[in-house]
Parts: C-alpha cells; structure tokens; sequence
C-alpha cells in the first residue's frame, strides 16, 4: 500500500461531527453526504481536496459518534489515508471495514506542517515526508486486520470466507 | 492471569478458557442494533451479502433520531428500516409509537442482560454496561455483518477500574459523576479500554444513575463501561421480563491499567463547557453563563429520575423570561409514567415544552436548533462545535437538576440554590 500526497493538517479531538454534520445524515448518498466532509471545522476543505491528499491530525481522530458516514466522506473526498496521533476507536474500525487506510504515528504528526508532501508505504510501515527529507517508522497492522484490508473490507472478507 | 469483568464476558462469548488484553478474537452476538440513521447505510452493505439474518429475535432496530421524521429525506431513511424490518421479519423493530431512544428503551424491555456481548450502530451502545454487559458502539459495516453472521470481531480490551464509595449528596447525580471522571481522565483518557465501576459506593447509585454513567464511557474514549451486578441490578432485569443473567465479577488478580477511588459525597453537582465533555467546572466555578435554551432529555437523561428530578425543581416554578424549555421523556413507557405522576402537568405549567421521544436536538436533528451565538443547557452527551445547531452555538452539559435550575435561573445555576427561594 504506497501513497503519495500532499498534507492537509488538523488539530486533536477532531470528532465525526465537524467530520460530517448530523443535520446532512438525512441521506445515504455518498457524493451528497462527501460534500459537506470537515464543513463544521474547516469549510474550504471540500473546495481545496484534490485526490490523494494525506490527512493529517492530532490525538482522539474521529472521536464522538459511530456514524460510518465520517470515514466515508474522508473516502469519498478521495484522501488517500489519514495519518494521526491516535484514532477513537469505532472510527478506527469503520476506517477500517471500508477500505480507509489509516495510520497512527505521533512523531511524525509533530514533524508534518501543512502542505508538505509524503511519502508512505503502510507494508513497510514508512512514512518519508519528502519536503523536509524525514522519515518514520508506523506499527503493521496484525495479519487479521490485514486480511480484512486487502479482501477490500468486512463485506468481501466475509464473501470470501474469510470470516465465517 | 485473572480477568477483568469485560474480558470474562468476552471469553465466554468466544468460546474460549481464557483471553487476554490485546488478543483478538471472535465473538458471539448476543443482539445487533442500529437506528434511523446507522440502518440504511448498514442496509445497504448487508444487501451486498444477502440472504436471511443471522436470528430475526437477536436484531433491534429503533426509529429515534430523526423520527418522528423531521423531513423528506429522514422520511426514506425510516422507510428503508421499516421495509428491511418487514422483509426480514425483524421482531424487535420499533417505530413511532412504540419506540423509544433506543438506549433507554433496550434496558426497558428486557432485550439486554448481564453477560451479553452486544454491539449497536450507535456510540452510546455502552449504556448497557450499566446491566453487567458488554456492549459497544460500532459503524454500520460492522452492524451490517453482525446481522448476517451473529458474530463480530474484537480486540480484547485492558482496563480501568473505579473504585466508589460513599453516596452522593442531594441534587448531585450519576451525569455528575461520569462529568467528573471524564474532566480527571479527558476525552481519550480510556481509549481503546474498558472502564469498570465497583465497589460499596456503587450499590447506593440507581440504575438510572449506572445506565447514564456507561452511556458515558464513550466520552472517555472507552470501548465500554461495566458495573458488576448488584441487586439492583437484578430486580431491574426481572422487571423489564429480561432472559436469565449471566454474571461475571473480576478476578481478584484482574490487573488493570489503572486504579481510581472516587468518593461520591465529596463530588459537586458539575458542567461541562463547550466544546468538549472533559471541559468540566464545578457549579460554584461555573460564574455567570445567560442562556437561551434547556433540554432535558436523550439517552443519557431522558429517564424517569431525571424526569422526576425536574418535576421536583421546576413545582410551582417559572421557566425564566427568554429561556426556551424542552424536555424530551426517552420512552413511551417514561412518558406515561411522568403524565400519570402529574410530572408532565408541572412542566407545562412552568412553561416548559414536552416533546415525544426522540433523540432530536441532542446531534441537532430537530426539535430545538440553537441559533448563531446561543447557549443551552442539556443533559445529553456531547458538546462539540456545532452539535445542537450553528457551529458559533454553545451546549454546557449537565445533570437534570441542573438542567431545571438553570431553566429557572434563565442561567447555569445550583439546584440546592434554586431549591432554597
């Protein structure tokens, strides 16, 4: 898994609902639900995305409700992976479930200003950020999650029985 | 290695002597549950699989958030749940009329026990920690697969234990209690983990007062909140016509992360300023905070203590000039309950507006938008940018006495003050 992209950054505590406002959850359409991705916190977000920008932010990512439309939105605004201090814990697993790459790297998050550009190869769990020329290490996910991860989500895993 | 209450109800469920912190295993459900807005985005994955669901009893889907339907689309929404619950033959689905929130109405039918592994497209499925079981917030992936499996795979959570003593004064609750832990240990301070509740001071705590403090564990970052199983716990769950319990305890060499005694009677009553839940003052630090807008009421305070509370605060009282007063009864049963103790009376003669259950203003649904620049006391659960309307609004959490209080005062007040006039 290698991505390549530029850095939008946020702070800690950023929760699903500055993510995805509950007032639009009147809706499951991805495109409708995705235009309104980080409005509460940041409204130019959605004007300035392009595809396969790194979110990068704080410590508590995505904490507050279990709505599955916040790493969606974060999906669907074509972010390439999001790259914390820490995630909460149900967006960590619905980042997962939907095939959202997520990773947690405290020293990095320290180094990252906005607008630089990484590099990243979850496999090998590196993170080189090519403006400033560092790089960091990231923990593997466990070989369950992985298999999760590359059947393509929960749904396939199970589809291809690899959850039964 | 002895194990914490959480990881003995975790074993069992997957058929395993023992787990511990860390492991990842697979569980058996005991219920799945979603609602009007979780349900159609995990609808829409479980039509990817198909077929029948796992056990048509073991599946609980409850309209609350934006029903009655606040508009067209929430109109769908409820739509595509009623068709899927008719399709599937769902027993448990609960719509306007029948429903509750559906953390208050779960515990009231009986539906949840000690020792279930439950999960919910809901983050404040941890609410039935309060009844010794473990259960917790997913997304609807999860929910999705849940109801076609019955299983759910976790990662076996450590812990943290709170130790309780004493009892807690008058006018001081379990919101108080769970505000007060969340402004020591902070929005993430149990991330990933368990938080169990024991000791002597637990037994003095209502059921109400456990059910609101689980429903907090979230706010902690918590993957659930338990309380061992007393007595009351036990009269509660033959009430409700619950199935047979299952009980765990935690072993004796349990270890846990950490380890906080919390005496109940030296605790205030407590608010949490905006933004976030672990921004708590004690009401004698919380100064001169005007406000424009009450609610009490949601899955955290919408249950008949903390009706009867409010009743008590609000008797003979006048909601104060400019305040707007919502309280929101979680479920149909509570809502006749308060009608026939005369607790629905009370409030409208104080000015207060009684609402039909729903989840409502609590995510600013509906049923009480806070404009640009306005402020609100409520007794729900979170108090993000945002939450209950305009981003540039406010929400201070609180207590039901608070609550009423304040809707009193026309600003945050201490109910021993209110109840002194």
């Amino acid at each position: 898994m290698n991505f390549d992209g530029k850095v939008i950054k946020y702070g800690d505590n950023v929760d699903t609902d500055v993510i995805i406002p509950a007032r639009y959850l009147n809706t499951i359409d991805k495109k409708e639900l995705a235009s309104h991705c980080m409005e509460d916190l940041d409204p130019t977000f959605v004007k300035r995305v392009v595809p396969g920008d790194i979110m990068v932010a704080g410590y508590n990512f995505g904490c507050g409700s279990s709505r599955e439309h916040a790493p969606l939105v974060i999906k669907e605004s074509a972010v390439s992976v999001v790259i914390a201090k820490s995630f909460a814990r149900i967006f960590y697993r619905n980042a997962i479930n939907i095939g959202l790459p997520i990773v947690e790297c405290p020293e990095a998050v320290d180094e990252i200003s906005e607008g630089d550009v990484l590099s990243c190869d979850l496999s090998a769990g590196i993170i080189i950020n090519t403006t400033t020329g560092k790089q960091y290490k990231t923990e593997p996910f466990p070989a369950f999650i992985n298999s999760i991860i590359e059947a393509g989500g929960l749904i396939e895993a199970i589809k291809q029985g690899k959850i039964k | 290695m002895g194990m914490t209450m959480t990881q003995k109800i975790l074993a069992r469920a997957a058929g395993l002597e023992s787990v511990s912190a860390g492991q990842l295993i697979l569980a058996n459900l005991s219920l799945v549950l979603g609602n009007d807005i979780t349900s159609p985005v995990a609808i829409r994955e479980y039509n990817k699989l198909g077929g029948d669901v796992f056990n048509k009893e073991k599946i609980a889907l409850v309209m609350d958030h934006f029903a009655p339907n606040k508009d067209i689309k929430a109109a769908e929404q409820c739509k595509m749940c009623r068709e899927f619950a008719g399709a599937q033959d769902i027993t448990n689905f609960y719509d306007v009329g029948e429903m509750g929130i559906e953390h208050a109405l779960l515990p009231e039918k009986g539906l949840v026990k000690s020792g279930d592994v439950v999960i919910g497209a809901d983050s404040h499925t941890c609410t039935y920690g309060a009844l010794g079981a473990f259960s917790t917030g997913v997304g609807s992936t999860d929910m999705a697969c849940g109801m076609a499996t019955g299983k759910a795979w976790f990662k076996v959570p450590s812990a943290i234990k709170f130790v309780l003593k004493g009892e807690l004064p008058e006018y001081v609750s379990g919101k108080d209690v769970i505000l007060h832990i969340i402004g020591k240990i902070g929005v993430d301070g149990a991330l990933y983990r368990s938080m169990e509740f024991t000791g002597e001071g637990m037994h003095s705590l209502s059921m109400d007062d456990r059910l609101c403090m689980a429903n907090m564990a979230i706010e902690a970052g918590a993957k659930n909140g338990v309380f061992e199983v007393d007595e009351k716990t036990l009269e509660y769950m033959k009430n409700a016509g619950a199935a047979e319990p299952v009980i765990f305890t935690a072993d004796e060499d349990a270890v846990y992360d950490e380890t906080y005694e919390i005496d109940l009677s030296t605790l205030e009553p407590t608010v949490s300023f905006p933004h976030l839940p672990e921004n708590t003052h004690e009401i004698g630090d919380c100064g001169d905070v005007k406000i424009d807008q009450v609610v009490i009421g949601s899955c955290t305070n919408g249950r008949f203590s903390d009706l009867e509370i409010a009743a008590k605060i609000l008797e003979g009282k006048k909601v104060a000039k400019g305040v707007r007063a919502i309280i929101i009864p979680a479920t149909q049963k509570i809502y006749l309950e308060a009608m026939e103790k005369g607790y629905l009376k009370t409030f409208i003669e104080a000015g207060a507006i009684v609402s039909t259950p729903t989840c409502g203003p609590c995510l600013g649904g509906h049923m009480g938008i806070l404009a640009e620049g306005e402020r609100a006391v409520a007794t729900t659960n979170r108090n993000f940018v945002g939450r209950m309307g305009h981003v540039k609004s406010e929400v201070y959490l609180a207590s039901p006495a608070v609550a009423a209080a304040s809707a009193v005062m026309g600003k945050i007040a201490d109910p021993r003050e209110v109840m002194k006039k």
